[in-house]
C-alpha cells in the first residue's frame, strides 16, 4: 500500500530525514518510535503533504501512485489520513460543516455520489458512537474552546467518516488522560481492517498497550535503525532511548 | 462637447493632495472611464420586478435613470460630491413606510452615464423603517453615480439600513447622513463587492441620549475595483453606545480603504464607542488603507478600536486541505467564516439568506 524509498526532507534549511525506508501493506499496523528530534514528526508531515517542508531525495508511492506530487487535499482524497498531533481551532467553521464538505469532495474522487442529508447525518451518529463524541461538540465551531481530549477524539470521529485506507496519527496520545486514550485507540481498532492500515506516531509505549502494532519501527536522526515486533517497544519502554542512542555511537 | 474639467467646475473637487481623498482618486478614474466627457447614453425599459428578493415581502420603489421629481430642498454636507448630488439631482425623494413592510430601494441604471439620486427619510417618533437599497447597472460601459442620504430618526424610532453595492462598473461617491435623537436605534450593514471605485461616506451625529448604532460592513473586492469606507461617528449628547465593525477581503489588485472617525464631545459623558476594522490581503497586489482616528473630549467615556491586516491562516488552510476539501473551498470556508460576523445585525430571514447567497456565491467562485 505505501512504500518509502530514501525519503529525505529538510525544513527550513535543516535536513531532517535521512534516508527513511519502510514499506506498510494493508492489514498492517506500524508504530513509528524514537526519541525527541529524531524526525517522527517530520515524517507525518512530509506523507500528509505539508508545504514547509521540503523533500530533497526519495520516493514515496501509495497504492501505486506518487504521493508527494499530490496537493494535500488529493492525498486525502486517495485515502490518506493525518490525525495531527495539534489540530487547529478554525472559528466560524461548524465541525458537521466541515464534514460534509470534506466527505463529499471524497466521495466525488470515489466516484460516488454527494450523500443527501439524511444519509449524512445517519453516518454521522453512526460515528459518533464509535468515539464517544457529542453532538454538541460537533455543532460547535471546529476544534473551537475544545480540550485536548475533545480535539484527539474529533480527530478519530473525522477519521471514522472518510474511512481512509492508510491513517497516520501523529502523537495521538499526547496530552490524553487514560479514559481519552482507552476512548480514542478504541476508535482507531474498530475502524482496523484487513483492507486499510495505520501508522502510528508516538514517543511512548503507552499508546501501543491499547492499539497492538504489527511492527514497531525505532527512528533516530532521521533514519530507521531497528525494526522488530512489539517487543521492541517494550524493550524501549524498559531500557530507554539511551539503548539506541549509544548502541549508535558504538557503530 | 461638454469636459469633465468644464462639468465639475462649480464644484471644489477633491485632488490627491486632499486629504479626505488621498487613497480614492475619483477625478482619475472618471477621467479615464470618461475621456470624452459624459455622453448621453442610451436608455432602455426594464422590468424591476426582476430585481426583487426572493420571499421578501416589500414595498419597492424603482428609480430608474435618475429620473424622478421631487421639489423638497436638499441640505448637502460640506462633501464635494454631497454638493455635486444636490445641485444635479431632481430634488429629495423622500422614502416612508406606511404599513410597515421593508423597502427595497432601487436604482436601477439602463445605459445613461451619470446618474444622481438624492433621498430621505425620517423615521417619526415611536416608529420603525428597514430599507434596503441596491444599485442595478444594466449597462456595461461605466457609469458615474452619486446617491445622498439624509435620514433623521426620531426620538424612541428604529432604523435598519442595508445597501447592497455588488453592480459593476459603477464610479459612486454615496453619501449618507443620519441624524438619531433620544433613545433611537439604528443599524447599518454596508456589502460591497463590485465597482470601478465606490466611496461610501456615512456619517452618524448620536445627537440624542440613550441612543443605540450598530455599523457593519463587508468589503470583497477583487479585480481592480477601489472600495472606500469612510465612517463618521459623531456622540453628541451623553449615554449613547455605538458599535462599528468593518471586514473586507482584498485580492487582485483591488484597493480597500477604512477610515472610521469618533467624536465624543465634551457632554457626551459615559458615552460608549466601540470600533473595528479587520482586514484579510489574498494577494500581494492587493492593499488595504486603514486609519482610526478618535477625538475624545470628555472624560468619562468607554471607547476602544483596533485594526487588523493579515492573510489566510495556513495551518488553518492545511487542515482543511488534508481532509479532501480543495484549495479554493477551503479559501472560501475561511473567508466566509470571517465574514459571517459582519450580518449579524440582518434579522429579515428572506434578506439575510440573500446576503448570504451573493457572499457565498462570490466567495466560492473565486
Amino acid at each position: 500500500m505505501l512504500k518509502i524509498d530514501n525519503l529525505q526532507a529538510r525544513v527550513a534549511e535543516k535536513q531532517i530525514l535521512n534516508g527513511i525506508n519502510l514499506e506498510v501493506k494493508a492489514g498492517e499496523v506500524h508504530a513509528i518510535m524514537g526519541p525527541n528530534g529524531s524526525g517522527k514528526s517530520t515524517l507525518a508531515s512530509v506523507l500528509s503533504g505539508r508545504e514547509d517542508y521540503e523533500v530533497t531525495g526519495g520516493t514515496v508511492s501509495f497504492q501505486g501512485k506518487d504521493l508527494l506530487a499530490m496537493a494535500p487535499e488529493e492525498r486525502a482524497r486517495e485515502g490518506v489520513f493525518m490525525a495531527f498531533q495539534y489540530p487547529v481551532e478554525i472559528p466560524g467553521v461548524s465541525t458537521i460543516n466541515f464534514m460534509k464538505t470534506a466527505l463529499n469532495q471524497i466521495r466525488e474522487h470515489r466516484g460516488q455520489g454527494a450523500l443527501d442529508a439524511v444519509s449524512f447525518l445517519h453516518l454521522m451518529k453512526e460515528k459518533m458512537k464509535l468515539v464517544e463524541i457529542d453532538q454538541s461538540l460537533l455543532n460547535r465551531s471546529l476544534n473551537e474552546g475544545f480540550s485536548g481530549g475533545e480535539k484527539k477524539r474529533n480527530e478519530i470521529f473525522q477519521m471514522a467518516m472518510l474511512e481512509p485506507r492508510l491513517a497516520i496519527l501523529d502523537e495521538t496520545d499526547s496530552g490524553l488522560d487514560i479514559d481519552a486514550l482507552r476512548i480514542v485507540s478504541n476508535g482507531v481498532n474498530k475502524l482496523r481492517s484487513k483492507n486499510n492500515a495505520v501508522i502510528v506516531v508516538t514517543h511512548y509505549q503507552r499508546l501501543l498497550d491499547y492499539i497492538v502494532p504489527d511492527f514497531v519501527h525505532v527512528l533516530y536522526k532521521g533514519r530507521i535503525v531497528k525494526s522488530g515486533t512489539k517487543d521492541l517497544a517494550l524493550e524501549l519502554e524498559a531500557k530507554g532511548y539511551d539503548w539506541i542512542k549509544n548502541e549508535m555511537a558504538q557503530v | 462637447m461638454e469636459t469633465l474639467v468644464d462639468f465639475f467646475r462649480n464644484i471644489d473637487f477633491p485632488t490627491n493632495k486632499t486629504e479626505e481623498y488621498r487613497f480614492t482618486p475619483v477625478m482619475r478614474v472618471l477621467q479615464k472611464a470618461f475621456p470624452n466627457g459624459f455622453t448621453a447614453g442610451s436608455t432602455k425599459e426594464i422590468s424591476p420586478e426582476e430585481y426583487l428578493i426572493p420571499g421578501l415581502d416589500c414595498t419597492v420603489i424603482a428609480v430608474i435613470d435618475g429620473l424622478y421629481k421631487s421639489a423638497a430642498e436638499p441640505n448637502p454636507s460640506n462633501d464635494p460630491f454631497d454638493k455635486l448630488n444636490a445641485s444635479l439631482s431632481n430634488g429629495v425623494l423622500e422614502i416612508k413606510a406606511t404599513d410597515g413592510k421593508p423597502v427595497l430601494l432601487l436604482n436601477i441604471n439602463t445605459g445613461s452615464t451619470n446618474i444622481h439620486n438624492r433621498y430621505s427619510i425620517k423615521v417619526e417618533k415611536d416608529s420603525s423603517i428597514s430599507v434596503i437599497e441596491r444599485t442595478i447597472n444594466l449597462s456595461s460601459s461605466p457609469v458615474f453615480q452619486t446617491v445622498s442620504h439624509e435620514i433623521s430618526v426620531l426620538e424612541n424610532a428604529r432604523l435598519e439600513y442595508f445597501k447592497i453595492q455588488d453592480a459593476p462598473n459603477v464610479i459612486e461617491v454615496c453619501n449618507t447622513s443620519i441624524v438619531q435623537k433620544d433613545n433611537s436605534h439604528v443599524n447599518t450593514f454596508t456589502l460591497l463587492t463590485d465597482g470601478t471605485l465606490v466611496r461610501n461616506n456615512l456619517t452618524i451625529d448620536i445627537d440624542g441620549e440613550r441612543c443605540e448604532s450598530h455599523f457593519h460592513g463587508l468589503s470583497l473586492l477583487n479585480g481592480e475595483t477601489i472600495g472606500d469606507h469612510h465612517t463618521v461617528v459623531d456622540h453628541r449628547k451623553p449615554n449613547s453606545f455605538s458599535n462599528e465593525l468593518y471586514k473586507g477581503v482584498m485580492d487582485d489588485r483591488s484597493k480597500g480603504v477604512f477610515n472610521g472617525k469618533i467624536y465624543v464631545r465634551p457632554h457626551a459623558q459615559k458615552t460608549n464607542a466601540f470600533q473595528s476594522n479587520r482586514n484579510i490581503l489574498l494577494s500581494e497586489q492587493a492593499t488595504i488603507n486603514t486609519k482610526p482616528q478618535l477625538e475624545i473630549w470628555a472624560d468619562d467615556v468607554k471607547c476602544s478600536h483596533g485594526c487588523t491586516t493579515g492573510q489566510l491562516d495556513d495551518e488553518a488552510m492545511f487542515y482543511l486541505q488534508s481532509r479532501g476539501i480543495s484549495k479554493n473551498d477551503a479559501r472560501a470556508m475561511l473567508l466566509y467564516a470571517f465574514a459571517m460576523q459582519t450580518t449579524e445585525l440582518i434579522t429579515i430571514e428572506p434578506l439575510k439568506a440573500y446576503i448570504d447567497r451573493l457572499i457565498s456565491a462570490r466567495l466560492y467562485a473565486q
